[in-house]
């Protein structure tokens, strides 16, 4: 399905740590905004696909928005590691023609304590990810995180500044980008050194954010993009990938747990691809934890195993760097909804639209959460 | 929110691990066909596909793999011991087993009762048993680690 398909509308609300709208009336509007952008009626949608996680009904969005017969509509699971297999089984489903017009989105609220991870927990942990850890004080990603961090540093002399790296990195970039709930708020190393600890070696803003918002996009054919109100974004490449003997988020118990679920899907992406990490000119990797980034570097090919850390070193990461990575401030400084902004912000690079544009950005790699089964997708430049 | 700390859930697989350290044993579940060990336990082998499986018992010595220090905010029970350490134990015997826990002073010690940053990767540990924690479904021994 290689350019077969295009992402041709995007859509946004506002991002903020605390939105008035529920999480479905912020749904409807993402999905309005992004028909409006590429000029497509909500009768003309035919299929659609969201997360797991989503709250709100398909039958519910479907009706609200006005949306026509529905021939195609699935979900994906795994929290932050679904959004590019959602957009991408969207585009599969256009590909081989069980619909012609569909939509995904996400739409989260977090600002609420009432959301956070615990909240409802019960003293009994279930489920494999979590019985054997949580008992033992191991209670939040973040946690879970930091353990594979830790051992990454000690084999392979990733530091503290490293992470700083990452962190200053995406703020500089929401420091050029209003819609980005930390567009106004600067850091320093020093800011970032002297955070409070979270889950050492991991620091505050090591972190992403707790915001509420929503994000959506259209896509259809290629032929038929070429005809709508934007520039398309041609999906070049995209792939899913559940590693063999993977256990989500706790990946304590496989054989190589450094070795994430990012190298599976990178040589499928690879593979269905014409290109190679070499041509990628702009990236939007899942940030939902400073680590994940040097752990896709990795992954993905941008650098030797072991490297990742050292890749962010001396602007790697920044614009006019080796590869601009999470332009729009990521997970970490613009918004987190689970990877979907981030979706929204490859397109723009392809468009040549973002508040921090690469410049003639042809290749724009958008990925999902590493530590769980995950996606990613490659967008193209129209020619 | 709940106020004890979290127990593990059991399930046909999982019980036998803590019916074990109940009794002082650190057993992990072994492929009864082809002797492959597998942590979490599971109802089939992946290697050979066998259903069959026995529990084979452990030297309880091990190497901290990694380790965190989670900080507040936590759940009221772990809250009010942090900064604590979490650490990954790789056993001895078998290395491709580990095995999430605490290095404590002593069994029934608190989760700070060693300084979280006197641990260190590839410190050997030993494993100990304390009294087991109770909710109104049951009592569970979750096994701990020493200085070795
Ligand atoms: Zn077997």
């Amino acid at each position: 399905m290689k350019d077969q398909t295009a992402v041709a509308g995007i859509g946004t609300t506002d991002f903020a740590k605390s939105l008035d709208d529920s999480e479905r009336v912020l749904a409807l509007k993402a999905l309005k905004a992004a028909l409006d952008d590429a000029g497509i009626r909500p009768g003309e949608v035919d299929g659609l696909s969201c997360y797991s996680m989503e709250a709100t009904e398909e039958i519910d969005i479907a009706r609200n928005m006005g949306f026509g017969d529905l021939t195609y509509f699935g979900k994906v699971p795994y929290g932050g590691g679904a959004g590019c297999g959602v957009v991408g089984q969207a585009a599969m489903a256009v590909a081989t023609g069980q619909c012609n017009v569909a939509v995904a989105w996400r739409s989260r609220k977090r600002g609420s304590r009432s959301s956070r991870p615990w909240a409802g927990v019960s003293s009994r942990v279930q489920g494999d990810q979590q019985r054997w850890s949580r008992p033992w004080g191991l209670l939040r990603p973040v946690d879970e995180i930091a353990m594979l961090t830790r051992r990454h540093m000690h084999r392979y002399g990733t530091t503290r500044d490293h992470l700083a790296n990452v962190a200053l990195a995406f703020r500089r970039h929401a420091n050029n980008n209003p819609a980005a709930v930390m567009g106004d708020r600067e850091m320093t190393r020093d800011d970032y050194m002297a955070a409070r600890w979270v889950s050492e070696p991991l620091c505050l803003f090591d972190n992403c954010l707790e915001t509420d918002g929503s994000c959506a996009v259209v896509v259809t054919s290629t032929e038929r993009a070429r005809d709508l109100r934007q520039p398309p974004a041609l999906l070049h490449s995209w792939a899913q990938s559940l590693p063999a003997q993977h256990q989500t988020m706790t990946n304590f118990f496989c054989d190589d747990p450094l070795r994430g679920p990012a190298w599976a899907c990178a040589e499928k992406l690879w593979s269905l691809s014409d290109v190679g990490p070499a041509d990628v000119d702009v990236a939007q990797l899942y940030d939902a934890f400073s680590p994940l980034v040097p752990l896709s570097l990795e992954g993905y090919g941008f650098c030797e195993r072991g490297e990742g850390g050292h890749f962010t070193d001396d602007g790697g990461i920044e614009l006019g760097g080796r590869l601009p990575t999470n332009t729009s401030g990521g997970g970490m400084s613009e918004a987190y909804l689970h990877g979907f902004n981030l979706i929204v912000e490859a397109v723009r690079q392809v468009r040549g639209t973002s508040t921090n544009q690469v410049e003639g950005a042809e290749f724009s790699l958008c990925t999902s959460g590493e530590g769980v089964p995950t996606g990613a997708l490659l967008f193209r430049r129209d020619r | 929110m709940i106020d004890q700390p979290l127990l593990p859930g059991l399930d046909e697989e999982s019980a036998p691990f803590f019916e074990y350290a109940a009794r002082g044993e650190l057993r992990v579940q072994a492929c009864a066909d082809c002797g492959v060990r597998r942590m979490p336990p599971r109802p089939r082998c992946e290697r050979c596909g066998s259903f069959e499986h026995r529990w084979d018992a452990m030297s309880g010595l091990g190497t901290v793999w990694s380790f965190v220090v989670p900080h507040p905010p936590l759940l009221p029970a772990y809250s009010e011991q942090a900064p604590y350490n979490v650490v990954l134990v790789e056993l001895e015997d078998d290395p491709t087993i580990r095995l999430v826990g605490n290095v404590v002073a002593g069994a029934d010690d608190r989760l700070d009762s060693i300084d979280p940053h006197s641990i260190a990767i590839g410190m050997p540990v030993e494993v100990v048993f304390p009294r087991p924690v109770s909710d109104d479904e049951g009592a569970v021994v979750l096994p701990r680690w020493t200085p070795a």
